[in-house]
């Protein structure tokens, strides 16, 4: 192959834009892979620090032509022209786009991201705020995904066509097929509204809320290393429902994919041979074929974080969660531009990062790359 | 569905374990509040002008006059002026402030304070200074006008206002008096410490700003230093809940005290709910229809008054704005000096085709734009329906408050569907947006002048008895020389006041003496309590 | 589908019937063979029950949207504030919404913005990404790295974020909701496309193609591109219910379709405020979104099981 590949965050099909558990991660995309492992991990680094640039300018472009006057959200309907004249060139909009720009990107370097004008506040204070929410809620909705989705993959890949087999099936349709949000709603209405089961909108009840130490901002956490067992209790039954939600489609995709890899590896030679050295069938499956299918599986894990990282958005909206999806959107909905900026490139940078992680994983890990 | 065979039994097992922590009943010297906060982007009173960071200030900050909230109705009384006294030629008030007031610092409230307050928020010119600017002040003379000498204050205006129209200005947020020493404190880069204040606070009122997280929630600790006693809520918090049906919940569950935003169908079902009472209250805001002059169709006095006939009054406060908005058909909200409660139309398909008929319309297409508000848009869509049946057609585009606002500010919005909020206690707040503007001309830039905004020129008799109104030394007479205004704009305008919100707050059975703030102020919480 | 010799279609050589005859081992024109494939794929379509079960949905949406004025009880746009939030019952089947409409007839006229949106998506968006993967496979060196770097970019970005900042940027209304959706999409098609370039580039009959003497343009536009379409198909096919969920989310956002247009999403956004008492508003358009997406799926997968039998047959 000649063409020199420059796909960077390529590899296996991104769930951000793909609907997860589309089968295999398409062929071409391990061909990129093995062709990928033979770069530098510099000029990975050096190609994405591009995607993120890129990323920057397009947001950049879209704030610029978004017909939404940040000046009047920052002075008021009220503002006299002289008054609105004094705050748009305190904002630096006089400046032609270019200068705009690289004055942007200068102070992003240096680690400023500006004032968010719908908060008041620096966006890195802003974001240091709310990205733990959302990592938060994130995490464990993968976990959830893990823990069942990987036992369910296996089981319906050892007895494919049977009733496990269908029922992951199903699910994983059901998971593809359904709103989020509609969900999300029908899950308040049920499990807050109706039964009283878990807490409702929001990370915490009202009264634990700023009631536990500011730790790493992630209250399931806080309240664990500050010792407050109500707290945690608390923060755990908000949590829940989105992070059940989140996680059942992170499980579908995962259920999905530890299928098909199993369904390969149980096909190869070894096992057959294993099963006729007498190994105990379940040896054969959990400890051969899944220890074998480890880092394909690590990666769809690390992907499928990603994608609920970045796609938390309407759940969010939902739950009234106070994470970064709901920050994003609501600059975009008030031309705060800064916190719109400021937020992609976090949620660029953890798309970029997660993707050269399972890259080097596949390159330094798996037997077959070297 | 499969969705709860494989999350149920993780749920049941969390409810199980959990549910017991989960929901509590408030402390009883806390006060948990719900409402929509997420439109605070400044705690300066000199800058704030958003009605959440309003509410705020009200609690935190003094005035030299204020209402009291257990009887509003008397309008504005003595707060840290104790008196004051209106010269012979009209021109200044001499205020004479209270002794023994501290500031949450420690400080001593002063009148040099008081002064130094007034002049900043003229001096740093955001948006609300107008309020004050309108006497005449500017960043040059604010110095000469409001002097201070020992325990009194004067102000010199440029006219003889009225005095009820200075005092009510004064009443507002952006007439906080703030604590000089600890401000200039924080000074950076000449900012007459804006900066600073944007997120904190250095007030003399009876609750101390304990945290405000952008988006989430404001928290209070009451002042036990309070000059007029210290408040019996402890605690205020005030937490971002965004949907009503959240809000209902937390209400029904007594997880919260009070549910500022709850829509007109939940406070119907939360109405039978034991342990819960709702309270109406009017505010200030009108929910008006501006007919822009620019708009060919919209511009011929028949359309503008078939339209006033195309609104079902009675059908929307009785479906979905049922008790959140009253119908209201002139300018002035109820609660200020001279309102005006006649109500001239009424919904009337047939007169209205008349009308039209009349004036040889034959139908017509209007594209407007409207804030994606669920009310603002189940309006339009009635309109649209209404209109509809007497051969006018209205599309609709949903946007953003941000975007509509532009727009309207551009004089692009053909029909404006939204609220209007009176910025301080006095007429004139009103009359001089819907009913002044000198030069209809789109090189005024009048963009704050609601009639410019929708092109109507206001006739010149109209103008200068609003600004007469200002200048009217007896009340009385003003509050008539208002009722006679408004009538004639019922007769001509094409700017429809429709509705007066009211404000349908949901309250544990044991919450005493609330006050949203009326149609005049903002929310007061240190005269509430909690009793069982 | 490889060409059958061609050969006088003689009376004694036709099968008896026309199954035979599409089925023969030996097909005797181009057009036999080809009609043969189709044919045996669908056999193999059939009997996919699930996947019947997705097209009998879909048969029965698409003549829904066709015949929606004649089929629907009332119209769409009708208001009754005194008849509002009525629970379902003989006379509304599904009830009323906030303004008195009823959702039957609503959830009825909105499965043509449905069909309209999903259509005008799946159709603009591989198209945008089998041009951009072609070129950038075809051509190589710099144009690739450019090509690649702008899909990686939008590959990097969240994507419900970037299609409502889209619509913001351009003003909420179907199409601008099509447009937002359709260019968010593309990337992952362009990605295909590329990759699939790549393996046929230097593929013999490109080769010989060249050496014949075509040109650029006509060896991407003559061989290249119907060599991508099947699996774009495929990738489309699967895709359709994401973008049914995509534009719900907008809609429900408030930035797709606009009122009093019945869309899916905007339904379920009326409806949540009154989810507590009155249920129905915002559940029957959400299962309307869950049948149809559902049923795409369904058919995707069966597609995919007739179109590319390499891939994964679950």
């Amino acid at each position: 192959m000649s063409a020199t590949d420059i796909t960077g965050t390529g590899g296996p099909p991104s769930p951000g834009a793909t609907p997860p558990g589309r089968g295999r991660p398409d062929l071409a995309g391990r061909r990129a892979l093995r062709r990928r492992r033979a770069r530098s991990v510099a000029g990975t680094i050096l190609s994405l620090a591009l995607t993120l640039l890129g990323l920057l300018l397009v947001t950049f472009i879209i704030g610029r032509v978004m017909p939404i006057d940040p000046v009047l959200k920052v002075v008021g309907d009220r503002a006299t022209q002289a008054q609105y004249d004094a705050a748009y060139i305190a904002m630096g909009l006089d400046q032609p786009l270019v200068v705009q720009f690289l004055t942007y990107i200068g102070d992003v370097l240096q680690g400023d991201f500006g004032r968010s004008i719908s908060t008041g506040q620096p966006v890195s204070a802003d974001i240091a705020r709310v990205f733990p929410a959302t990592l938060e809620l994130a995490t464990l909705g993968t976990l959830i995904g893990v823990v069942i989705g990987v036992p369910l993959g296996v089981i319906a890949a050892a007895r494919r066509g049977g009733i496990i087999d269908q029922v992951a099936r199903v699910v994983a349709l059901v998971g593809y097929s359904m709103p989020i949000f509609w969900l999300g709603l029908m899950g308040l209405l049920i499990f807050y509204g109706m039964l009283g089961w878990v807490g409702g909108p929001g990370r915490q009840g009202i009264l634990y809320d700023g009631m536990v130490p500011n730790v790493t901002g992630m209250v399931l956490v806080d309240s664990l290393i500050a010792g407050d067992w109500p707290a945690f209790q608390d923060a755990f039954s908000h949590i829940i429902l989105p992070a059940s939600l989140l996680g059942y489609y992170s499980l579908a995709y995962i259920s999905r994919m530890t299928r098909s890899f199993m369904l390969e590896q149980l096909s190869q030679e070894y096992i057959t041979t294993a099963r006729v050295k007498g190994l105990s069938e379940r040896a054969v499956i959990w400890r051969h074929a899944l220890g074998n299918i480890a880092i394909p599986l690590v990666t769809v894990i690390a992907l499928s974080f990603g994608s609920l990282l970045e796609g938390s958005v309407l759940t969010e909206i939902i739950f009234s969660w106070p994470g970064l999806g709901s920050y994003i959107t609501r600059g975009l909905l008030s031309g705060d531009m800064n916190a719109v900026l400021g937020g992609t490139v976090v949620v660029g940078a953890c798309f970029v990062v997660l993707n050269l992680l399972s890259d080097i994983l596949y390159r330094f890990l798996d037997p077959r790359s070297t | 569905m499969t969705f709860h065979l494989t999350s149920r039994a993780v749920l049941l097992a969390s409810a199980l374990a959990f549910a017991p922590a989960a929901f509590a009943e408030t402390p009883a010297d806390t006060l948990v509040v719900a409402h929509t906060i997420d439109d605070i982007i400044s705690l300066d009173p000199a800058q704030s002008f958003e009605f959440s960071g309003n509410d705020v200030n009200n609690n935190t900050y003094d005035r030299l006059v204020d209402f009291d909230p257990l009887d509003p109705e008397a309008g504005f009384q003595p707060s840290l002026a104790v008196s004051w006294e209106v010269s012979e030629d009209g021109l200044s008030i001499t205020f004479t402030l209270r002794e023994d007031v501290t500031f949450h610092s420690g400080n001593p409230v002063r009148a040099e304070d008081a002064a130094w307050s007034l002049q900043r928020a003229v001096k740093l010119d955001k948006t609300p200074a107008f309020i004050l600017t309108q006497f005449g002040f500017t960043a040059d003379n604010v110095d000469q006008m409001i002097t201070s000498e020992g325990n009194t204050l004067t102000l010199t205006m440029d006219k003889p206002y009225a005095p009820s129209f200075v005092l009510n200005c004064l009443t507002a947020n952006i007439a906080s008096v703030v604590d000089m020493e600890t401000v200039m404190a924080n000074e950076a880069d000449g900012d007459l410490g804006n900066g600073w204040l944007n997120t904190n606070e250095a007030g003399s009122g009876a609750y101390v700003l304990a945290a405000w997280r952008p988006n989430e929630q404001v928290q209070l600790t009451a002042y036990e230093d309070y000059w007029q006693g210290a408040p019996t809520m402890k605690r205020v918090i005030v937490r971002n809940v965004a949907e009503s049906s959240a809000q209902r919940l937390l209400l029904e569950q007594g997880d919260i005290d009070v549910a500022r935003n709850l829509t007109p169908t939940d406070v119907e079902s939360i109405a039978s709910v034991e342990g819960v009472t709702i309270q109406d209250e009017p505010r200030g805001r009108i929910l008006y229809m501006g007919l822009n002059q620019k708009d060919e169709l919209l511009s011929n006095p028949a359309v503008v008054e078939a339209m006033k006939h195309l609104v079902d009054y009675e059908g929307i406060t009785n479906s979905f704005l049922k008790g959140q908005f009253v119908t209201h058909q002139s300018f002035l909200p109820r609660g200020y000096l001279g309102a005006l409660d006649e109500t001239p139309w009424t919904y009337d398909i047939e007169k209205a085709r008349q009308i039209l008929t009349d004036a040889g319309i034959e139908g017509g297409t209007i594209t407007t734009r409207v804030r994606d508000l669920r009310e603002y848009i189940d309006v339009a869509q009635t309109l649209q329906a209404a209109m509809g049946q007497v051969g006018l057609t209205l599309e609709i585009e949903q946007m953003t408050g941000a975007q509509v606002l532009d727009a309207y500010r551009a004089r692009e919005v053909p029909i404006f569907l939204g609220e209007w909020g009176p910025d301080y206690s006095d007429p004139n707040t009103n009359a001089a947006t819907f009913a002044y503007n000198p030069d209809n001309s789109d090189e005024a830039a009048a963009v704050g002048l609601l009639a410019w905004r929708n092109a109507y020129e206001v006739p010149a008799e109209m103008n200068e008895a609003t600004v007469a109104a200002t200048l009217e030394q007896d009340t009385d007479t003003r509050a008539a020389m208002y009722q006679d205004i408004q009538r004639q704009y019922q007769a001509e305008a094409p700017i429809v006041p429709l509705f007066q919100r009211i404000e349908q707050v949901g309250m544990g059975d044991g919450v005493q003496n609330w006050w949203s703030g009326g149609a005049i102020s903002s929310v007061m919480y240190r005269q509430v309590t909690k009793g069982e | 589908m490889t060409a059958a010799p061609t050969s006088p279609d003689s009376p004694q050589t036709r099968p008896r019937t026309r199954r035979d005859w599409l089925l023969s081992d030996a097909p005797q024109t181009r057009r036999q063979a080809r009609l043969g494939a189709i044919y045996q794929g669908w056999l193999t379509f059939r009997a996919n029950k699930l996947a019947m079960l997705g097209l009998v949905i879909l048969v029965l949406l698409i003549g829904m949207a066709i015949l929606a004025p004649w089929i629907a009880p009332q119209s769409p746009y009708a208001q009754n504030l005194a008849d509002r939030l009525q629970p379902p019952s003989a006379a509304h089947w599904l009830g009323t919404d906030a303004l008195g409409r009823d959702i039957l007839s609503r959830l009825i006229h909105g499965s043509r913005i449905t069909l309209f949106i999903v259509g005008t998506v799946a159709l603009i968006a591989p198209i945008i990404g089998l041009f951009i993967g072609t070129v950038a496979g075809f051509a190589g060196g710099w144009v690739d790295q450019v090509l690649m770097r702008i899909t990686d970019i939008f590959l990097a970005f969240p994507k419900l974020i970037l299609a409502l900042a889209f619509v913001a940027a351009l003003g909420p209304s179907i199409g601008n909701a099509v447009l937002a959706l359709a260019l968010t999409a593309w990337p992952p098609y362009a990605r295909l496309a590329r990759a699939e370039t790549l393996t046929i580039r230097n593929a013999d009959f490109i080769a010989a193609a060249r050496l014949q003497g075509a040109g650029r343009l006509r060896l991407l536009i003559g061989h290249i591109w119907p060599l991508c379409v099947s699996s774009l198909i495929v990738r489309v096919a699967l895709d359709m219910a994401g973008i049914i969920l995509s534009a719900a989310g907008l809609g429900f956002l408030g930035l797709g379709a606009q009122p009093p247009l019945p869309e899916w999403g905007a339904m379920i956004s009326d409806g949540r405020a009154y989810i507590l008492d009155f249920w129905w508003v915002a559940a029957m358009p959400g299962l309307a979104i869950f049948t149809v997406s559902m049923a795409f799926n369904l058919l995707g997968d069966g597609l995919r099981d007739v179109l590319d039998p390499k891939g994964d047959k679950s």
